[in-house]
């Protein structure tokens, strides 16, 4: 049966900015999506409000809305683009939340738009957990398996705290409904841990509702991803094992597929049940998810949840298996049956199969809990990890090695020397399940556990357990033996053990572990993930690496070019890397390469085998990525390898690369020392003749107070030879520096801490640029809304600058010039400007494409990636302008006056974490970057824009209503203005005492009300942290000084994230906002699709 | 001679094929020396049902999915009474098994049962090899049975064909056997035994079928003796080109229009009883995955293969035979091999793949509930 006839236009929801449950998987099946359909004939009409990624490049649907997905926003779109029919099923919660909201209320009905992909009633029953238990009353019925944990529905506290009592006690579980990620789920042992999880679970639920669940901690945790199309075919793409059992997210947990531990019989259970829920449930065309939950003592089957969508765990199948989900389901929801769809990896054999492994893929995945030290670090239901790492081995020792160094986290790997500590001691701590867990595991294993304690203590099935005993038994075998002969070599790399690891056992170094390797002529070789375990054969050289015999990379003749990711997404390196990789890939193959694409991330579009000529999902490691560039030269020719666009990563891999002979091409390691070294880079700077914040490098606190002294407080303070602003501080005072230096454990003296100026009441700016020796082409000039002083990540900013003047700009770029010309660049350049005093500081330059590639690149409508890899290849600015890939005049640092504004704004997980106490984690912006992603906000004025960029982030900005004023008396003068502009709006002022007393002298009526500290008054009058709680309270600003549980301003901001209620915790995001209320308050808010704006900006441009 | 490989994990072992290619792994099961023909199953669960599968007899059988014994070995998944592979490949066995039913290891079991293996191996290199030349013999040879190369290549080229070999009888049950229905009874079926996996009676006997199991020897009278309502021809190991003896049989059964159900072997018995050839796959179906059109439906099953030989039936018309119109009723997707065969004018009907399933997924069952149909249609 071939595709429906009657759909001629899909509107196809994306899942918005990077958030921890939500992130980079969705870009992947988004683009997956839009590409199939596009292919199809439809006309694909997109929104997401996500600039970071490859599905809102304007090639991949006909019309692109990076606009806020809300109803509202949404509804505009539908108004004027009329489509067909909307598909919601691959844009992750959000979309289907969105979609939803649209059939409720009546949009869909109203425009005849058909939902496709899955139907209100099937995402309900598969949503709701009450119609989810008929659900899996009625399999169990059919099929004689599986069942429902005993659970109570609540939507009131009452009806929680009853509930306990109808389980049978504590512990229970409580799970919010409708939420994605899990968020606002977790285990309550007693009422004070249950009235806070389920309080929080009832606001975070759009319908008010949480479920209570008898505990099945411990049980073996199972995952299978089903695809269903029109005709009732259904198949099975991939099973999924937890190595955590079941208390842990499986978000958080290690996973691997195939499972491992399951025979035939209780495998069909699982899939005879899974396939009668997707029938039961009703999802027509598509894929789902469904979790499992058995019991390792008699295999009785608990059905968990299912998504009747794609998601995280889809993406990992796709990747896992090479069985593209996102793609054959939007195939699916146009009307094709499986059978009528090809395997791409075979071409020959159809869809409507299920995949078979022949090799073990394991998951890790990646926290960033030194980014929140306040946060519990014990994992739960409620997902918390920012990213996770694949990885492929011919067994499992071999993957889940690969897996965790692919991590690229210090102490990731397990490590077999060193003192082990006491066994009970760490016996107990592996209890509780954390980041890392499975290193104490190990420990606990060399100081003599046995496997019986190790299952014990973690319910981590046996058979796993012994996997770990195979790998430390690997270890002392290599410790013992009198030398490495090529049969211990060869063993230990069997077992997944990396060079550097076998170094450490023998105390020998790294490189001195690979020449012996390569000298006993042990070298990995790469299979093929094919889908079929080999019965045919893959046309797709989707790759890994095994210690097997004989490899599979084909001869090749064009010149290959190896772009090298970014790895595991984390706080600070995110999607807007893979974007970059991405862009190269596809602009070298254009250019005649063949692009070969390394990478370990399974969320990514790099790592979508159709992206690049050949794929390695390989470990971004120096010894993985040298085998990989050994395979690639006796392939063929090999024009270079691009270490510049995956981030810190690659970057950090350059100089050895370059030292072991491999061609790193674009701006060279020496330039990339000359950027990142301090000394370096003052050298450059002083021959520019540009200025820097004073600063210097004390290793003890008399040094540090020395040089605070001289250049004034307040100062910057970090560490030395840190990522992401890691430990970064604005200190005010003496007092402070001297705490900051006593906590400090990352000083020491090799390792100094720098002190610098830092600029107050400076204005940020970013710039990205490209440099090809000779020319220079200014990206685009980026203004931050807030100071100076907040992590470039964390701040908004507006593109054009909305401020700067021409001379400015004539400034940044002459600097920009003589950095990149003195760096010695080649391709992209991202440099941090403040501007204070009128003078112009440079705060950092990094020779690499930054997190704000792919937000210049859509705002200006220029591919800057695209452009990098081609300089990097040795194409210049003037060819590329000449080609038309860089506009033919000017650049983005000259937009025309009519040029739209578009404004980013950073995406927060405060939400996700608590702290050991149960309460919420501060959200005070810092230096330390801690945002996990970020919208954009595009429209013809700034205040439009911002408006948008925060109802894509956070909800819409209110409109009218009481907003709450507290702010830090550096701040008391620059709030003056808003606040009588928010009073000119509507809103009824709130304010402490202090400040009320500042805004009534200002002629500014504000009602007082109590700080949290003064308690409730004595008639009953309630605090503001209470008013918060209790919905009354549309807008908070709240301005820091310090930070710290025991202030006032913590629990209001905590509040805050608790209620969902809009809070500014800067002057500068308050004036913005400010601007953004105007803008909504004065007519129609309208929608434009990025084509349209570069049609217009291309127009202006000519 | 055979003895364990407990205690001593890394004897060598080297697995020779007949076109000289080898590999070196270490002894899996027992050590000493097997033969047959090296054959690759794509299945990633369900290795105590495979080994047990007596239409693998005389097979060395390579498992694709590299970890294998992680569940053990239990008493209650054999699907016959022992293990029939000659041969077993594996790359990564298990050292600990778990899982709440497994009563021993599978290392154990094969020791147990004499059975030579190896382990260790680029399966994934053997796979690829075997899909491009075909299955071909093999031997396998650990401890004593180790000699120079070209003298295993000897002992491995002077060993039998499976083109043109007669097995079922050595798999065949001797002795004749009820399996009782579950529940009430609605059915009597008598089912010629060619190598009958022990999860085919189980699924009538759950549709109210008591199972006459009969010896691959059995004749017509035997089989009207039972009084039976319908008859099933099982699957079996072998060349189906061989079976004259199961062909006659069955003739005699769609002479007297009796309900006819085949699976596997029986599925070639009847493309042969009603004049078609059979063929040898180059290197067969041998999995759990594989997606089977039925064509009068047009729905796509998910199901469980184990055959290197297929029927020769044109797919794309009805065929006249002696036993009035018939026609290809399945068919697999990868490839179009005729996966099924139905007669119009009488009710027979049979399928090359396994709708038992097991292992292998449920998709197909199906198939029993319609040899039930023509059974009811018979009588009423």
């Amino acid at each position: 049966m071939p595709k429906r006839s009657d759909i001629q236009s899909v509107l196809v929801i994306g899942s918005g900015p990077i958030v921890i449950g939500q992130a980079a998987e969705f870009d992947y099946s988004g683009t997956q999506a839009c590409r199939v359909l596009k292919a199809e004939g439809l006309r694909v009409v997109l929104v997401n409000s996500n600039p970071a990624t490859i599905m809102t490049d304007p090639e991949i649907a006909d019309a692109t809305y990076v606009e806020p997905i809300t109803p509202e926003f949404v509804e505009k779109i539908i108004a004027k683009e009329r489509p067909d029919a909307l598909l919601p099923t691959l844009g992750g919660q959000t979309a289907l939340n969105t979609a939803i909201s649209l059939h409720e209320n009546g949009v869909l009905e109203k425009y005849n738009v058909e939902l496709i992909g899955a139907k209100p009633e099937a995402i309900h029953k598969g949503e709701d957990r009450d119609l989810f238990k008929d659900v899996v009353e009625e399999v169990r019925r059919k099929t004689g398996h599986g069942e429902s944990a005993r659970s109570v529905i609540c939507h009131t506290m009452d009806d929680v705290l009853k509930g306990v009592d109808t389980l049978g006690g504590y512990p229970v579980v409580v799970r919010p409904s409708f939420t994605m990620g899990g968020a606002g789920s977790g285990f309550a042992h007693d009422e004070e841990e249950l009235r806070r999880i389920a309080g929080q679970g009832l606001t975070l639920s759009p319908t008010t509702e949480v479920l209570l669940e008898e505990s099945i901690l411990g049980w073996k945790e199972y995952e299978l991803e089903l695809m269903r199309d029109k005709h009732d075919n259904v198949v099975v793409v991939c099973s999924i094992e937890n190595f955590d059992p079941m208390g842990v997210h499986t978000g958080d947990s290690i996973t691997v597929a195939p499972a491992m531990t399951l025979t035939d019989r209780e495998y069909q259970v699982l899939r005879d049940v899974g396939i009668a829920i997707i029938r039961e449930v009703g999802v027509d065309t598509g894929g789902c998810n469904i979790q499992f939950a058995v019991n390792p003592e008699d295999g009785r089957v608990i059905v968990i949840e299912m998504n009747p969508r794609v998601s995280r765990s889809s993406a990992l199948a796709s990747k896992a298996t090479g069985f593209p989900i996102a793609k054959i389901a939007a195939k699916l929801a146009v009307g094709y049956t499986l059978d009528e769809i090809p395997n791409d990896i075979t071409r020959e054999t159809p869809a409507s199969f299920e995949p078979t492994l022949d090799y073990v893929v394991v998951k890790a995945p990646r926290f960033a809990f030194e980014k929140f030290p306040q946060a519990d670090s014990t994992l739960t239901t409620t997902m918390k990890s920012v990213g996770e790492a694949m990885a492929i081995g011919r067994n499992f020792t071999e993957a889940f090695q690969k897996a965790l160094r692919s991590l690229e986290k210090k102490g990731s790997q397990f490590t077999f020397v060193g003192g082990t500590g006491d066994k009970e001691t760490l016996l107990r701590e592996a209890v509780r399940p954390t980041d890392g867990r499975i290193n104490t595991v190990m420990q606990a294993i060399r100081a003599g556990a046995t496997p019986e304690e190790i299952f014990e203590y973690t319910k981590i099935d046996p058979w796993f357990v012994d996997q770990l005993f195979l790998i430390k038994e690997t270890a002392d075998e290599l410790a013992e033996a009198p030398e490495l002969t090529a049969g211990l070599l060869a063993e230990a790399k069997r077992h997944g053990f990396s060079d550097q690891q076998i170094g450490e056992i023998r105390g020998l170094r790294e490189d001195v572990v690979r020449e012996v390797r390569h000298a006993l002529g042990i070298r990995p070789v790469y299979k093929t993930v094919d889908t079929c375990a080999a019965e045919f054969a893959a046309r797709t050289p989707y790759f890994y690496s095994s210690y097997d015999e004989e490899s599979e990379v084909a001869p090749r003749e064009k010149p290959a070019v190896i772009i090298l990711g970014s790895g595991p997404n984390r706080i600070g390196q995110g999607i807007e890397f893979d974007y970059s990789c991405v862009h190269a890939s596809f602009a070298l193959s254009d250019a005649g390469y063949e692009t070969v694409m390394v990478n370990c991330n399974p969320e990514t579009v790099s790592t979508d085998y159709d992206t690049s000529d050949r794929l390695y999902f390989e470990p971004l490691t120096l010894e993985d990525v040298l085998e990989i560039v050994h395979a690639e030269q006796q392939a063929g020719p090999l024009a270079g390898v691009i270490v510049q666009l995956g981030g810190q990563t690659p970057l950090g891999l350059s100089q050895a690369l370059k030292d072991n002979g491999v061609p790193v091409v674009g701006t060279s390691p020496e330039a990339i020392h000359a950027a990142e070294d301090r000394g370096a880079f003052g050298q450059v700077l002083a021959e520019a003749g540009l200025p820097a914040p004073k600063h210097g490098t004390a290793t003890t606190f008399a040094g540090a107070k020395a040089i605070a002294d001289e250049i004034g407080y307040p100062v910057l303070v970090r560490p030395s030879y840190v990522l992401g602003g890691r430990g970064m501080e604005i200190v005010y005072d003496e007092t402070r520096l001297a705490s900051y230096i006593a906590e400090s454990t990352e000083i020491s003296p090799s390792r100094p801490v720098l002190v610098d100026r830092f600029l107050d009441d400076a204005i940020e700016i970013d710039v990205d640029a490209l440099y090809d020796g000779e020319e220079l082409y200014l990206g685009g000039v980026m203004e931050h809304i807030e100071e100076a002083g907040i992590h470039s990540g964390d701040s908004a900013c507006a593109l054009p600058p909305i401020t700067l003047g021409g001379f400015d700009i004539k400034r940044l770029r002459a600097s920009t010039e003589a950095i990149a010309k003195g760096v010695g660049v080649r391709g992209l350049i991202n440099i941090q400007f403040a501007m204070a005093g009128d003078i112009l500081y440079v705060l950092e330059a990094n020779p690499r494409a930054s997190r704000t590639v792919p937000f210049t690149s859509k705002a200006t409508a220029v591919p800057l990636a695209k452009a990098a890899a081609r300089i990097s290849l040795g194409a210049t600015i003037a060819e590329l302008r000449a080609e038309g890939l860089l506009p033919k005049n000017g650049d983005g640092g000259e937009l025309p006056l009519d040029a739209p504004i578009s404004v980013k704004e950073a995406v927060m997980p405060w939400s996700r974490f608590r702290d050991i106490q149960g309460r919420g984690v501060d959200t005070v912006l810092g230096p330390e970057m801690r945002s996990t992603g970020e919208v954009m906000g595009i429209d013809s004025v700034f205040g439009t824009a911002y408006a948008k960029s925060q109802a894509g982030a956070y909800g819409p900005l209110p409109t009218k209503g009481r907003a709450f004023i507290s702010v830090a008396n550096r701040d008391k003068r620059s709030m003056i203005f808003p606040a009588r502009e928010l009073v000119a709006h509507g809103f009824e002022l709130l304010a402490t005492s202090g400040t009320a007393e500042v805004l009534k002298r200002n002629g500014i009526n504000a009602t007082v009300v109590r700080k949290q500290s003064e308690g409730t008054g004595p008639n009953g009058e309630r605090t503001i942290v209470q008013l918060i709680h209790d919905g009354e309270v549309d807008l908070i600003v709240n301005t820091p000084y310090g930070t710290g549980g025991r202030l006032d301003g913590y629990d209001i901001r905590t509040a805050a994230v608790a209620r969902s209620v809009p809070c500014l915790t800067t002057v500068q995001a308050l004036a913005a906002a400010v601007q953004g209320i105007d803008a909504l308050n004065h007519g129609d808010v309208g929608v434009r699709s990025l084509q349209e704006h570069a049609e217009h900006l291309t127009a202006a441009r000519d | 001679m055979t003895t364990s490989t407990r205690g001593a994990a890394r004897v060598p072992a080297v697995l020779v094929l007949e076109d000289g290619r080898s590999f070196r792994g270490r002894a899996y099961g027992a050590v000493g020396e097997t033969f047959g023909e090296a054959v690759f199953s794509t299945g990633m669960t369900g290795y105590q049902e495979t080994l047990t599968d007596p239409s693998y007899d005389r097979q060395i059988v390579v498992a694709t999915a590299p970890q294998i014994g992680n569940t053990g070995w239990n008493d209650e998944d054999d699907e016959s009474s022992r293990i029939w592979v000659s041969g077993y490949v594996v790359r990564d066995p298990a050292r600990v098994p778990s899982n709440w039913r497994a009563k021993r290891s599978l290392d154990d079991e094969l020791v147990a049962q004499g059975v030579v293996g190896i382990s260790g191996i680029d399966t994934r290199a053997l796979t690829r090899h075997l899909r491009e030349r075909g299955s071909m013999r093999a031997g396998i040879f650990s401890g004593e049975a180790i000699a120079p190369e070209t003298e295993l290549l000897a002992r491995v080229q002077a060993q039998p064909h499976m083109k043109g070999a007669s097995l079922y009888e050595e798999v065949a049950t001797k002795e004749a056997y009820v399996v009782p229905a579950v529940g009430e009874k609605r059915f009597t079926v008598a089912a010629v035994d060619l190598g009958i996996k022990g999860m085919t009676p189980h699924r009538m006997a759950e549709r109210g079928i008591e199972v006459h199991v009969l010896p691959a020897t059995a004749t017509a009278d035997e089989i009207y003796a039972v009084e039976p309502d319908g008859v099933f021809f099982s699957n079996g190991p072998g060349d189906p080109a061989t079976a004259d003896g199961p062909v006659a049989l069955m003739s005699a059964v769609l002479e007297r229009k009796t309900p006819l159900f085949g699976i596997c072997f029986g599925n070639q018995i009847l493309g042969r009883a009603l004049g078609f050839g059979t063929y040898k796959l180059k290197y067969g179906h041998r999995g759990i995955n594989q997606p089977v059109q039925d064509r009068t439906t047009g729905k796509v099953e998910v199901t469980a293969h184990n055959h290197g030989f297929a029927v020769d039936a044109p797919l794309d018309k009805v065929s006249e035979t002696k036993f009035g119109r018939a026609e290809v009723s399945h068919v697999c997707l990868n490839d179009d091999v005729v996966e099924g065969l139905q007669l119009l004018d009488q009710p027979a009907f049979s399928v090359q793949y396994h709708p038992e399933a097991a292992a292998g997924p449920h998709d197909a069952a199906y198939l029993f509930d319609r040899f039930v149909s023509l059974m009811e249609g018979q009588r009423a």
